[in-house]
C-alpha cells in the first residue's frame, strides 16, 4: 500500500515534468496545427544551452533557462516565418511535408549539437539535485518538486495569458477561425507567429527542467517525440490545463507499472492508453473540436 | 496506355534479368550487400506511398511493419527452420492483417491523429517483442542461415535477387493502383474524404485495400533482413530510421507518380551508402536532414514535380 | 574520418619522413573496421578509435610492421547493426584490407560474426559480449577483459557473499548487453543457492527511477546487482541517493555501464561513493605495465582536440592493445597470413599496455581481468581527481587488488 502511494506521488511529479516539456507543443501543435516534430529537438537544444551557461558561468540551471527564454522567443518567431513562407503562404496543405520539414530540422539540430558538444552525456549541478525531502517514510526528490513547480507556473501563466490578454484571446481565436479574426482587423499571421514564439520560449524553462531531472545526450529528442505528442493529443488539442491532467495521468500510469508490475511493460501501457483515447474520443480528453 | 504497359513489363523483365545475371557473374560481394539495402528501401518507400502518397494517410509505423517482418522470419527460422520464401509469404500475410487493423483505425482518425496512432502502435509492438523471450527478447538473437538454393551459390546474392523480385512486385502493384479505379478513388478521398464519400466512392474499402497492400509489402521487405543480418534485436528492427526514411524518400522523389518513391529511394539510400564509406561521420546524418528540408522547401512535389515543371515551362516556351 | 586518417598518415610520413626507398615502395598494411561515431554507442566508439590511432602513429614512428606502414580504414556504422554487413563487405571485397578489427560493442559486431567465419578471416573483437558463443569462430579474439561469461557476476557475488550477503536484487536495462549480464547473474545466484528477492528489467529511456528504487528497497536485499546503460546509470544513482536503499544493503553496483566514462563520473561526483562497479583499467599502481603511462600521456593531449572522454580509461588502452596484439603476432609469424596469426594469438601470451593477454579456445580471455572497484572519497565536479589512485579501489582480481571493501553500502557512501 505504501508502495502504491509512493508510486502515485512520484507519478504525479513525473507527470508534471511531462507537462512542462509538452506544453509548448500544446500551443504550437494544439492551437496552431503546426506538426512540430522538431519540438523535442528544440527542447534538447535548450537543455544544452542551459548546460553551457551552467558549466561556464556557474549560473543556476533555472535562471539559465530564464536567460535563454527571450532568445528562444526570437528563434520561434524566425522558425514560424520560415514555416509560413514555405507552406502556409502557398496555400497548400502542409500535412506530410510539414512533418518531413520538421524531421529534417530535428536531424540538423541533432548533428549541430554533436559537433558542438560531442556525444558524451551531460548534466548540471544545483543545490536541489540529488537531495530529497522526507515526509514520514516517504522521500521525494527535490528536483521533482522543481518540476512540479515549473509545470504549475507554466500552465497557470499560459492559461491566464490565453484567457486574459488581448493577444492571448487572439491566439485562441486564430485557432478557431482565422477568417473571423481577419475581419476583426487583426493579422492572423502575426498572431500565429507570436504564438509560435511563445511556444518556443517556454522551452527555455522546459529545457532547464529536462537537464535538471535527468542527464541528456544529443539523440534524446527521439525518445520524447512519442511522449510529448502522446500528452498533447491525449489532452485534446490546445487545452493547457488538459495538458497538465493528461501528463499526470501518463506519469502516474508509468510509475505504477514500473513499481507494481513488470517495469519493461511501461512504454506499452502509456501508448495503449493513447490509442484507447484516440479510438474512443478522437478529440482528446479536453478537446476543443467535436 | 497499352504501349506504356508493355514497356513497363519489358523494363521489369530486363531489370530482373540484369540482377539475376549480376548474381551469376559478379564475384565481388560488396555490390550485393550495398544493393540489397537500396532495394529494400525501394520496396519500403513504394509501399509507404501507396497509403501515404495516394491516400494521404501518413504512416509513421513503417518500422513497426518492418520489425514485424524481421521477427516473423526470426520466429519461423527458429521454430521450424522455415525456408526464406515461407518466411516472406508469412510475413506478408501478417503484414496484411496488421494493415487491415490499421485500416480500421482510419475509421476514427484522420490527418496527424492517424500518424500519432501509428507511432503508438510501433512502440506497443516493439515492447511486446522486447518481452518475448523466445525470439531473444531485448538481448537480441543470432540466427543461422539455412543453406542456399541453386542456382545461387551465395546467400547474399540470393537475398539480393529475392529483394529485386519484391521491388518488381511492389512497383507493379503500385503502378496498377495508380492507373486503375483504385488510384482515382484514393486520390478523391485524399483531396476531400467527405466529398468522395458523398459522391459514392467506397472510401472505407479503398482505405482498407491501401492499408492491407502497403502493410503486406512492408512486412515482406522486412523478412529477408533477418537472414541478411543473421542477427535481430528490437532496437535495430524497430529503428525509427525506417519510418523517417520511407517518408523522406517518397517525398523527395514525389508521390504524384509511382516512379517517385523509386527515384527518391535510389537517390537517398545510394547517397547514404556512398557517404558511409567515404566521408563517414556526422555529415552522414546531416545529409538526411538537409535533403529533407531542401526538397520540402525547394521542390514541394519532389523530383517528379520538378521534372514536370521543367517540361511544362519548356513546352510553354515553344508555343 | 577517412580524411583524418589520410591527414594523420601524411603528417606521420612528413614527421618521420626520409623513409628508405625500399620501404617506401612497400604498400601499407591496411587494417579495416567500422566504429560507432554517431548514435548511442559513439561515446565509447570515439575514445576506442583514438586508442587505435595512437597505436598506429606509434608503430609507424618505429617504422611500421615488417617494414610496412600501418593504415587504418575506418567507417562510421552509426551504432547500428543494419550498417555493418555492407561496411565489412566493402572493407573485405573493395578496400581489400589486410586485417579486420570489430566495431565497439556487441550489437554492431553480431551481424559480421557469421560473415568472417564463413570467409575464414581473423577478427579482433572490441568489447562485445559473448558474440562468438553461438557462432564458434576459431579466428576471433576479443580484446575485452571479460573472460568466461559467468566470471563477471561470480566475482561480484563473491565479494558480496564474503561481506555476509545472502539475498540478491537484480535491476537490469531491457537492452542486449545488460540482459546478458543479468542472465549470467541469475545463473550464478541459482548455482550458489542465493535467493533473488527482486528481479526487474526497466525499459530504455526511463526518465525517473524513484519508483523502481523504492520497490527495490522494499525487497530488502543484501546485494544489489545493477546492469545499466549510461543515461540510466546516472538516474539510478541519483534515485538511490534521494530515496535511500536501506541499511541491509552490503554491496551495490556490478554492471553499470557509464560509470567508466569521464564526463559521467565528473557529473555524478560524490554520488559514486561506495558503489562497487566493474571496470577494465584504473590508475592504480598495479595497473601500470610497459608503455601504459606513455599511452595516457599521449591520449590526454589528443582527447582534448578530438572532443572525446578526457580520461579514456575504459576503452582507449584496449584499442591500443588490439594493435599490439596483431603487431606482435605479425612480427612473430613474419607475414600477414591470417591462419598463422590466429594460431600465434591462440597459443601465446601477449604483452600489452593493459597487462598480459592470453586467449582460450572461444577467443575470449583465458582468465577474467574484469576489475571490481569501489568508489571512495569522490568529490563533486572534479575530473582531475579520477587521475589519482585511491578514488577507485580495486577489490578483484586478487593479483591487482589495491584495497578492501567498505561495507555496508550506506556507510561506504559517507
Amino acid at each position: 500500500m505504501d508502495l502504491l502511494l509512493d508510486a502515485v506521488v512520484i507519478g504525479v511529479l513525473l507527470g508534471c515534468f511531462y507537462a512542462a516539456v509538452s506544453i509548448g507543443l500544446s500551443v504550437s501543435f494544439g492551437l496552431l496545427d503546426v506538426p512540430h516534430v522538431a519540438h523535442p529537438a528544440f527542447l534538447v537544444l535548450a537543455a544544452y544551452l542551459v548546460f553551457f551557461i551552467n558549466e561556464h558561468y556557474g549560473i543556476d540551471p533555472l535562471v539559465a533557462g530564464l536567460i535563454i527564454t527571450p532568445l528562444f522567443f526570437v528563434f520561434g518567431l524566425a522558425a514560424y516565418r520560415l514555416y509560413y513562407e514555405t507552406f502556409e503562404r502557398r496555400g497548400s496543405d502542409a500535412g506530410v511535408r510539414g512533418i518531413a520539414f520538421f524531421f529534417g530540422v530535428a536531424f540538423i539540430i541533432e548533428v549541430l549539437i554533436i559537433l558542438q558538444f560531442g556525444v558524451d552525456q551531460r548534466s548540471v549541478t544545483a543545490a536541489y539535485i540529488g537531495k530529497s525531502w522526507r515526509i514520514g517514510d516517504m522521500r521525494i526528490p527535490y528536483r521533482m518538486l522543481v518540476a512540479f513547480g515549473v509545470a504549475m507556473a507554466l500552465t497557470l501563466l499560459l492559461t491566464l495569458y490565453l484567457s486574459k490578454t488581448y493577444m492571448g484571446r487572439a491566439i485562441r481565436a486564430v485557432a478557431q477561425d482565422q477568417e473571423a479574426l481577419r475581419l476583426m482587423g487583426a493579422n492572423p499571421i502575426r498572431v500565429k507567429q507570436w504564438a509560435f514564439g511563445i511556444a518556443t520560449a517556454v522551452l527555455g524553462l522546459a529545457g532547464a527542467l529536462l537537464i535538471i531531472v535527468a542527464p541528456i545526450d544529443p539523440t534524446l529528442d527521439r525518445a520524447y517525440i512519442g511522449r510529448t505528442f502522446c500528452v498533447v493529443v491525449m489532452a485534446g488539442l490546445g487545452s493547457m490545463s488538459g495538458t497538465l491532467v493528461a501528463a499526470v495521468i501518463l506519469g502516474v500510469a508509468e510509475s505504477i507499472v514500473l513499481t507494481m508490475f513488470g517495469a519493461s511493460w511501461a512504454p506499452a501501457i502509456a501508448f495503449a492508453m493513447l490509442l484507447g483515447v484516440l479510438a474512443v474520443r478522437p478529440q482528446g480528453l479536453f478537446g476543443r473540436r467535436s | 496506355m497499352k504501349r506504356k504497359g508493355i514497356l513497363f513489363w519489358i523494363g521489369a523483365a530486363v531489370f530482373l534479368a540484369a540482377t539475376f545475371l549480376m548474381t551469376q557473374v559478379v564475384g565481388n560481394q560488396y555490390p550485393f550487400f550495398a544493393g540489397y539495402v537500396i532495394l529494400q528501401f525501394i520496396v519500403l518507400a513504394v509501399a509507404w506511398s501507396i497509403l501515404g502518397g495516394y491516400a494521404g494517410y501518413v504512416n509513421f509505423g513503417t518500422s513497426a511493419f518492418f520489425g514485424v517482418g524481421v521477427y516473423t522470419a526470426v520466429f519461423l527460422a527458429k521454430a521450424f527452420g522455415a525456408p526464406l520464401l515461407v518466411q516472406i509469404a508469412t510475413a506478408a500475410a501478417i503484414g496484411a492483417l496488421m494493415g487491415f487493423a490499421l485500416g480500421l483505425l482510419t475509421l476514427r482518425m484522420q490527418g496527424i491523429f492517424f500518424s500519432i496512432a501509428t507511432i503508438a502502435l510501433t512502440i506497443i509492438i516493439e515492447t511486446v517483442i522486447t518481452n518475448w523471450r523466445f525470439v531473444g527478447g531485448a538481448a537480441g538473437i543470432q540466427i543461422e542461415r539455412p543453406p542456399t538454393t541453386p542456382p545461387f551459390d551465395n546467400y547474399v546474392q540470393m537475398l539480393f535477387f529475392v529483394q529485386a523480385l519484391l521491388v518488381v512486385l511492389a512497383v507493379a502493384i503500385s503502378r496498377y493502383i495508380q492507373n486503375s479505379w483504385i488510384g482515382r478513388g484514393l486520390q478523391a478521398l485524399r483531396d476531400d474524404e467527405l466529398a468522395a464519400e458523398c459522391t459514392g466512392v467506397p472510401t472505407l474499402r479503398l482505405k482498407l485495400m491501401a492499408c492491407v497492400i502497403s502493410g503486406a509489402l512492408m512486412c515482406a521487405a522486412g523478412a529477408p533482413a533477418a537472414m541478411y543480418l543473421q542477427f535481430a534485436n528490437p532496437a535495430s528492427a524497430f529503428d525509427l530510421n525506417y519510418s523517417v526514411s520511407a517518408l523522406a524518400m517518397s517525398l523527395i522523389g514525389g508521390t504524384a507518380h509511382w516512379s517517385g518513391p523509386i527515384i527518391g529511394a535510389i537517390l537517398l539510400s545510394a547517397t547514404q551508402q556512398l557517404l558511409t564509406v567515404t566521408i563517414s561521420s556526422e555529415v552522414n546524418v546531416l545529409l538526411l536532414g538537409v535533403m529533407l528540408v531542401l526538397f520540402v522547401v525547394g521542390a514541394p512535389e519532389g523530383i517528379i514535380g520538378l521534372v514536370r515543371k521543367i517540361f511544362h515551362s519548356r513546352n510553354e516556351g515553344k508555343e | 574520418m577517412k580524411r583524418r586518417t589520410l591527414l594523420g598518415g601524411t603528417i606521420a610520413v612528413a614527421a618521420f619522413g626520409l623513409v628508405s626507398s625500399v620501404e617506401a615502395q612497400q604498400p601499407p598494411i591496411k587494417i579495416g573496421m567500422s566504429m560507432p561515431q554517431t548514435g548511442g554507442l559513439a561515446g565509447g566508439g570515439k575514445p576506442s578509435l583514438l586508442g587505435i590511432e595512437i597505436w598506429r602513429d606509434d608503430v609507424n614512428a618505429k617504422g611500421g610492421i615488417l617494414g610496412r606502414k600501418v593504415e587504418l580504414v575506418v567507417y562510421d556504422d552509426k551504432s547500428s547493426a543494419a550498417e555493418t554487413p555492407a561496411i565489412y563487405s566493402k572493407l573485405i571485397d573493395v578496400d581489400k584490407v589486410d586485417l579486420l578489427f570489430a566495431p565497439y560493442a556487441t550489437v554492431p559486431t553480431a551481424p559480421i560474426m557469421p560473415m568472417v567465419k564463413q570467409r575464414g578471416l581473423l577478427l579482433i573483437g572490441n568489447f562485445s559480449f559473448q558474440v562468438n558463443s553461438k557462432v564458434g569462430h576459431d579466428m576471433w579474439f576479443n580484446n575485452a577483459p571479460w573472460g568466461p561469461p559467468d566470471s563477471w557476476a561470480a566475482s561480484f557475488l563473491d565479494i558480496g557473499q564474503k561481506a555476509g550477503g545472502k539475498t540478491m536484487a537484480l535491476l537490469a536495462a531491457d537492452q542486449e548487453f545488460a540482459q546478458n549480464l543479468a542472465k549470467t547473474a541469475r545463473e550464478v545466484a541459482t548455482k550458489r543457492g542465493m535467493q533473488v528477492v527482486f528481479d526487474q528489467s526497466y525499459p530504455p529511456n526511463t526518465v525517473e527511477f524513484s519508483s523502481i528504487i523504492r520497490s527495490l528497497k522494499a525487497a530488502k536485499p543484501d546485494i544489489v546487482y545493477v546492469a545499466s546503460y549510461p543515461p540510466d546509470s546516472a538516474g539510478i544513482l541519483r534515485a538511490v541517493n534521494e530515496i535511500g536503499i536501506g541499511d541491509n544493503v552490503k554491496l551495490f553496483g556490478g554492471g553499470m555501464v557509464g560509470l567508466q566514462f569521464g564526463s559521467v563520473m565528473e557529473n555524478m561526483g560524490s554520488l559514486l561513493n561506495g558503489v562497487v562497479n566493474y571496470n577494465s583499467w584504473l590508475p592504480e599502481k598495479s595497473m601500470y605495465f610497459d608503455g601504459t603511462k606513455d599511452f595516457f600521456d599521449k591520449y590526454t593531449k589528443r582527447a582534448v582536440e578530438a572532443k572525446v572522454d578526457p580520461l579514456g580509461y575504459y576503452l582507449a588502452p584496449f584499442g591500443y592493445a588490439s594493435g599490439q596484439l596483431v603487431e606482435q603476432a605479425i612480427k612473430a609469424v613474419g607475414s600477414l597470413d591470417q591462419k598463422a596469426i590466429a594460431k600465434y594469438l591462440r597459443e601465446n601470451t601477449h604483452k600489452t599496455i593493459v597487462g598480459p593477454i592470453a586467449f582460450s579456445a572461444d577467443g575470449e580471455r583465458k582468465e577474467t581481468a574484469v576489475l571490481q572497484a569501489q568508489f571512495r572519497g569522490v568529490a563533486d565536479k572534479n575530473m582531475e581527481q579520477f587521475r589519482s589512485s585511491g578514488k577507485q579501489v580495486i577489490l578483484f582480481p586478487e593479483n591487482l587488488k589495491s584495497g578492501d571493501l567498505v561495507t555496508p553500502f550506506e556507510a561506504a557512501r559517507k
